[in-house]
């Protein structure tokens, strides 16, 4: 489904005021932000900022206490994990967590696991395989045996097996030797554009993820802090100070 | 040649194991002559043989441990067992299962009565870890409450049969559909609990459907349980004894193979799957969409079902209920039916179950050493198989190199 010409600039999610927070820890004091349909956007942050919370509460992993989560103007805060992935949200969760004991080609068709249309699965399989040949060598191999890269490739990849309309990215590149954190991310980039999957990215590596995102937030104690495009967040003062080590 | 090291290991196992059974071998006590009785030949019987049996597995294992490496050096995978091979060709698996199918619809001619009868219990135990297969082996949730479930569908048939007279075959589903529902009523509170803790509460639920049978007189007549409970009927006529039993063993033979198939058919499917992904990790099931809440209720109940059915097909077999029979013991029993056969492999549960029931039957000759021995030969079966008699090797996809 390309984005027609009235789709951009339309927002795909909106966060109004979320709050959530693990017991009497509040993670999220005010989150609020926006992603418009076909948007790489990323969410920056030191650790313990709040970045993962937003991602689990977009998800419905964690439920929020207070704002709304739209999603194509659909209010999704109160619907369970599984119901939001059948809408088109798709999560790689912080951490990776494939299925260590299931072979590559059984984590992949995991991610299928709601859909039906076994000729769209099958070309989707093709497309993974494509994007990360190391996979189809690998695919009777069992998730555990992977190295790091190879299982964040996998989890990359069997989020697409959903074939999420929005995408939802937890640190990807954690963990990672630079040289396979670069290739990760020129795959989100090129994911972006052929598959026209929205992308919400959060990172630690803000320097990566400002270069291939349109838009960014920085989110700070719970409170986002600071938006704009990524291109002037790189070249902003506090930005390179505070995250990108200039 | 055999290191010293190892000749010092192997003296130093037969003196403990000397010390260790000094109470129970050499000391006997003659209560009529008032005397003890010191049997020190017995002791160094006791020395030598766990000497001999040290230094024969020592060396075993470092020969198999040869071949390993052997192995490992020239690159081969490890090798499986002539049987997983078996396993894994369908026509080879196909002939060997007609064959014991057909020695089993064989075996009330060839044995006795009191034989056919041991092996109705078998295979009631057989179906038994088939249904909790589904719960520990395929989702991962550790149940140690399974008898109560069993429970549940004794004594549905025993009370439906005794206020109302309702026949075997209509309680038959009753009885599994009331143990599912208990499966579900369990199922809602522990849906958070992973691991030690859902083995815990599973245990505490057992005790108190155990606890209630036992106290709740004006319902379940108490500790002095349910007597003369009807057999099962066939088309109304008149079985004695002999053809009772014989009815019986076919009875539960349909249902193994029912059992059978319908396992291992979940296995396959969808919701196979997501057991067996939700064992492996719940985060990233809710991430594929995975509902998790229906996905552990289901697998409770219809684990709960199996042990329901047999439960009814226990009362009518004794024709009596009483809550000794479901002692935290029976679901220590098939949960081992479970862990030795090797977590969701059902041959493995098949043949676990056999062993275990039929075992304790077949040393009865060994008399007061019959116990000790079983204890034994559990041990040796963990020691050289941890994964269980069969472990369970998930299909594997074959790619044929084009070219």
């Amino acid at each position: 489904m390309a984005p027609g010409p009235l789709q951009i600039g339309k927002k795909m999610l909106e966060l109004k005021n979320i709050q959530t927070s693990y017991g009497n820890i509040q993670a999220l004091k005010n989150v609020s932000l926006h992603i418009n349909i076909g948007e790489i956007i990323t969410l920056i942050g030191g650790n313990g900022a709040g970045k993962s919370s937003t991602l689990m509460t977009v998800s419905g992993i964690i439920p929020s206490q207070a704002g709304k989560v739209l999603f194509k103007g659909q209010e999704i805060q109160n619907l369970k994990a599984d119901q939001i992935v059948a809408m088109g949200i798709c999560q790689v969760p912080e951490g990776r967590h494939i299925f260590p004991d299931l072979s590559v080609r059984e984590n992949l068709d995991m991610g299928a696991f709601l859909r039906r249309d076994r000729a769209g699965i099958k070309t989707d399989l093709e497309y993974v395989y494509s994007l990360f040949p190391i996979l189809a060598q690998r695919r009777s191999q069992s998730g555990g045996t992977l190295s790091g890269g190879e299982q964040q490739m996998l989890a990359l990849s069997r989020a697409l097996m959903a074939r999420p309309e929005l995408l939802l990215l937890d640190e990807p590149s954690m963990g990672l030797a630079p040289l396979i954190i670069r290739q990760i991310f020129e795959i989100i980039k090129k994911i972006n554009q052929e598959q026209n999957a929205t992308i919400f990215l959060v990172e630690q590596n803000a320097h990566q993820a400002l270069h291939i995102a349109d838009r960014g937030y920085v989110i700070e104690n719970g409170m986002i802090t600071l938006t704009d495009t990524a291109q002037n967040l790189l070249n902003n003062d506090e930005v390179q100070k505070a995250y990108l080590g200039i | 040649m055999f290191p010293l090291k190892d000749l010092k290991r192997s003296l130093l196992v037969s003196l403990w194991f000397a010390l260790l059974t000094f109470p129970l071998m050499v000391i006997q006590v003659d209560p009529i002559e008032r005397v003890v009785n010191w049997r020190w030949h017995n002791m160094f019987f006791v020395a030598m043989g766990s000497f001999v049996i040290s230094v024969v597995s020592k060396v075993f294992f470092a020969q198999k441990e040869q071949q390993l490496a052997r192995k490992r050096d020239a690159g081969d995978e490890v090798s499986e067992t002539l049987f997983q091979r078996v396993l894994h060709e369908p026509r080879a698996l196909f002939l060997l299962s007609m064959a014991s199918l057909v020695f089993a619809l064989a075996f009330p001619f060839l044995f006795s009565t009191y034989q056919t009868n041991v092996m109705t219990t078998a295979l009631m135990y057989v179906v038994l870890g088939l249904g909790l297969n589904i719960v520990v082996g395929l989702a991962g949730l550790l149940d140690l409450g399974y008898v109560a479930f069993y429970a549940v569908g004794a004594y549905s048939y025993a009370l439906l049969n005794h206020h109302f007279g309702l026949g075997f075959w209509t309680v038959l589903p009753v009885g599994g559909l009331m143990a599912a529902f208990f499966g579900i009523l369990l199922g809602f509170p522990v849906l958070r609990l992973r691991g030690d803790y859902l083995a815990i509460v599973t245990l505490g639920f057992g005790e108190i459907i155990r606890l209630i049978l036992e106290n709740w007189n004006d319902f379940s007549m108490g500790p002095s349980g349910i007597a003369n409970i009807a057999r099962p009927g066939l088309f109304g006529l008149d079985l004695n004894l002999n053809m009772a039993i014989l009815y019986l063993y076919y009875l539960m033979i349909a249902l193994l193979m029912i059992t059978v198939f319908v396992v291992n058919r979940l296995q396959d499917s969808r919701l196979g799957r997501a057991w067996v992904a939700l064992r492996e990790d719940e985060i990233a099931c809710q991430a594929m969409g995975i509902d998790k809440t229906r996905t552990k209720l289901v697998a409770f109940a219809l684990g709960a079902f199996w042990a329901g059915i047999i439960g009814v097909v226990f009362a009518a077999k004794t024709t009596f209920v009483n809550p000794a029979s479901f002692t935290f013991l029976e679901s220590a029993i098939i949960l081992s039916i479970v862990v030795l056969g090797g977590m969701g492999s059902i041959v493995g549960v098949i043949f676990a179950a056999l062993i275990l029931i039929l075992l304790p039957e077949y040393l009865r000759f060994l008399s007061e050493y019959r116990m000790l021995v079983f204890g034994a030969i559990l041990v040796l079966m963990m020691v050289f198989r941890p994964e269980g008699l069969i472990s369970n090797r998930r299909r594997i996809y074959q790619f044929k190199k084009k070219g």
